[in-house]
């Protein structure tokens, strides 16, 4: 089953270019829940069946595949707007980046040992080259969702390579992890909400009032 | 035992959540306060056994961090009682419930062995700290708590994926797999080098951009600038604290592996960066809690550099985190007296503040003259230590630089504090409803002194548990 999980890695990286690519909010955050829903199925692929396999999936899926999204569109609802206009860094050169550095943490993933169970997947470049797009996002957008966005598919690339720990990994510390990513989302909708309310837009680079002169 | 403490503050912000009443809240929160600082003493005094297999461990570093965040978060509170009496045009209702969740997760870092569960407990002190820094609800503030949440966000899960490579590095020598401290350093020395030093690398900069080690501290100005005094004093004092031991437990895990070297030389370059960045910024700053923030930079620093040098530089390190700790709550709870005075934080409208406020600006004279050093006060015990044994040791460069920032640090905060306090008011500053009261200046005096019993006598039992945990983090060839 192992062969499988590698292929939705495959589409995992490819929506990481999807969210360097688009300007449309809505359109990222959707790609970013498809890439939870995914990344929830990925358990249930790795070890043999039972209720408490079906739980975590279940809880995975509905929290990143459901109700983060849903967090994050009401905020893009709310605020009325569409695209990110304008990033630090246009769409072509961090598509590019994100290219560069994939093929960089499979070059870093091939110099560590690894276990000659996980030898010939791609979980830990996979999960470096999610982190590092999440932190591409995060640096390159203007727009407080966008730089949400980026955080989601950090954390993402984190969860992958979380995987490989199942053992070592107790579920409480597994549960308290994805609480706080739930609940940090959330303030940060509120945060977004309160942004918008003060300074009539979401462009973060309107936040320079605390600068060093 | 290890429950209660946990548990306590959850009660009290279940409680303070349900009082409809904004006089009382304050009041129920240094209840709850006060019961959390004896609940400490008493597990200070009488230290339970480790235990579920190990995941819990009050162990001698855990101890002096949690000593000094209760203490801080006691003196806060009752602070909380007289300022917030002043800040009725608000709710104080999300204020209450944050800090005490966020005591309850503080408390959880220090007693937990594990490094995933600290790691979430770490998380959680992040996220509820990021309402209070909103708690003026302007554009300002707005903005550093943006700055912050994201910032510590994204720093904090950077360490989660140096723990995860640490794990992993436990499944791929073949030994249990386990982020147990305490098999961690078990098994230290068979773990493959590759995924350690990446490991190394992450949590290095995952913890400090949590304890706002420079080139990581750029939210710290703007978060302790706009943060209410009280939340500054937390943030300076408890949470860098906590920070600060998630790193001395990585250090714990570098000494087993005998790879301590790597370690040690970026704290030290690190830590020094702070002090000079703390230097640069701290001359010439217009706002005086801005001003404080580059200060707490400064001392995450001397808390690096002396962590990266070892030997008797650890016990100036650990005697740090107390005398640090409870003097930047000195400093931030007067110059949140001062704030509210003038209705006004910058330093061309605060002036004469001893003449209009003798008691909270004596006090900041004085948390200012404790904090950059002087005796007799703790913190020149701990950075007397910490220089002395850099020369002892040879680290001639180290010791020049640390000596030339402190002394650089201490007249750029001199040109800011001392017009501040001396001389005249300007003729046009605002009057405003603040005056000096016992619940106001009671808690950051008792600070004061505090600072300086612990400058002049150390008690034995204090002494004990420093000499335990410098113990715990010598370097054993």
């Amino acid at each position: 089953m192992f062969s499988l999980a590698d292929q939705i890695l495959v589409l995992v990286l490819l929506i990481n270019f999807i969210s360097l690519g688009t300007s449309r909010l809505i359109f990222s955050i959707r790609a970013v829940a498809v890439q939870g829903v995914l990344l929830g199925i990925l358990p249930g692929l790795m070890h043999p069946f039972s209720w408490h396999l079906v739980a975590i999936t279940v809880v995975i899926i509905a929290v990143k595949g459901f109700v983060i999204p849903l967090l994050l569109s009401r905020a893009v609802r709310s605020a009325e707007i569409k695209r990110e206009f304008e990033p630090f860094l246009g769409y072509v050169p961090t598509l590019l980046l994100g290219a560069v550095f994939t093929a960089l943490s499979f070059g870093f993933a091939g110099k560590l040992p690894m276990l000659p169970d996980h030898q010939n997947y791609m979980f830990v470049p996979a999960s470096i080259a999610t982190l590092m797009t999440g932190f591409l996002v995060l640096t390159t957008r203007r727009k407080a969702i966008s730089q949400v966005i980026g955080y989601l598919v950090l954390e993402n690339g984190i969860f992958i390579f979380g995987l490989l720990l199942a053992e070592a990994m107790p579920i409480m510390v597994e549960a308290g992890a994805l609480l706080d990513l739930l609940v940090g989302t959330f303030v940060m909708g509120i945060v977004i909400n309160q942004i918008r309310r003060e300074f009539s837009s979401l462009d973060t680079s309107l936040l320079t009032s605390l600068k060093e002169e | 035992m290890f429950a209660a403490l946990i548990i306590l503050p959850l009660i009290g912000a279940a409680v303070t959540w349900l009082i409809p009443y904004d006089r009382l809240r304050p009041k129920v929160l240094a209840l709850f306060a006060f019961a959390h600082l004896g609940l400490t003493i008493q597990l200070l005094t009488v230290t339970p056994p480790e235990s579920a297999g190990g995941w819990f461990h009050l162990d001698a570093l855990g101890k002096i961090v949690l000593l000094s965040t209760s203490i801080l978060f006691f003196t806060c509170a009752l602070y909380s009682v007289g300022y917030l009496f002043y800040r009725r045009e608000r709710s104080n209702r999300v204020l209450c419930i944050g800090l005490l969740v966020c005591l309850s997760a503080a408390s959880l870092v220090t007693i937990t062995h594990h490094l995933g569960l600290m790691w979430v407990a770490l998380e959680t002190t992040t996220i509820s700290m990021a309402p209070l820094i909103y708690f003026n609800r302007n554009a300002r503030s707005i903005e550093a708590t943006w700055k912050y949440l994201l910032i510590c966000s994204v720093g904090v899960a950077l360490a989660l994926i140096g723990l995860y490579f640490l794990a992993y590095a436990t499944i791929v020598a073949q030994v249990e797999p386990s982020l147990l401290l305490d098999d961690l350093m078990r098994d230290a020395g068979k773990l493959s080098s590759g995924w350690v030093h990446a490991a190394f690398v992450f949590l290095l900069v995952g913890f400090g951009t949590k304890m706002g080690l420079a080139p990581l501290h750029t939210w710290k100005p703007d978060a302790y600038g706009e943060a209410p005094g009280l939340v500054g004093a937390l943030l300076s004092g408890g949470l860098v604290n906590l920070a600060f031991l998630a790193l001395v437990r990585v250090y714990q895990i570098c000494l087993a592996t005998k790879e301590i070297a790597f370690f040690q030389n970026a704290l030290i370059v690190m830590g020094l960066f702070s002090m000079i960045i703390a230097a640069i910024f701290m001359a010439r700053q217009a706002d005086f809690k801005r001003m404080l923030a580059y200060s707490s930079v400064e001392h995450v620093g001397i808390m690096a550099v002396a962590l990266g040098l070892g030997g008797t530089a650890i016990f100036g390190a650990l005697f740090h985190v107390l005398a640090n700790g409870l003097t930047k709550g000195i400093l931030f709870l007067s110059s949140g007296n001062i704030h509210r005075s003038y209705n006004s934080k910058s330093t061309d409208h605060v002036r004469g503040a001893l003449r209009r406020l003798p008691w909270s600006g004596g006090i900041f004279l004085a948390g200012f003259i404790a904090i950059t050093g002087s005796p007799p006060f703790a913190p020149f015990i701990s950075e007397f230590t910490i220089i002395s044994s850099a020369f002892i040791q040879g680290q001639m460069l180290v010791g020049t630089v640390f000596l030339i920032s402190l002394t650089v640090i201490f007249i750029g905060m001199a040109l800011t504090v001392l017009p501040m306090v001396m001389g005249e008011a300007p003729a046009d500053s605002e009057t405003t409803s603040y005056r000096d009261s016992i619940w106001t200046v009671g808690p950051p005096l008792f600070l004061l002194l505090l600072i300086f019993l612990l400058g002049v006598w150390i008690p034995e039992p204090l002494m004990a548990i420093l000499r335990d945990a410098s113990a715990l983090l010598e370097v054993r060839s």
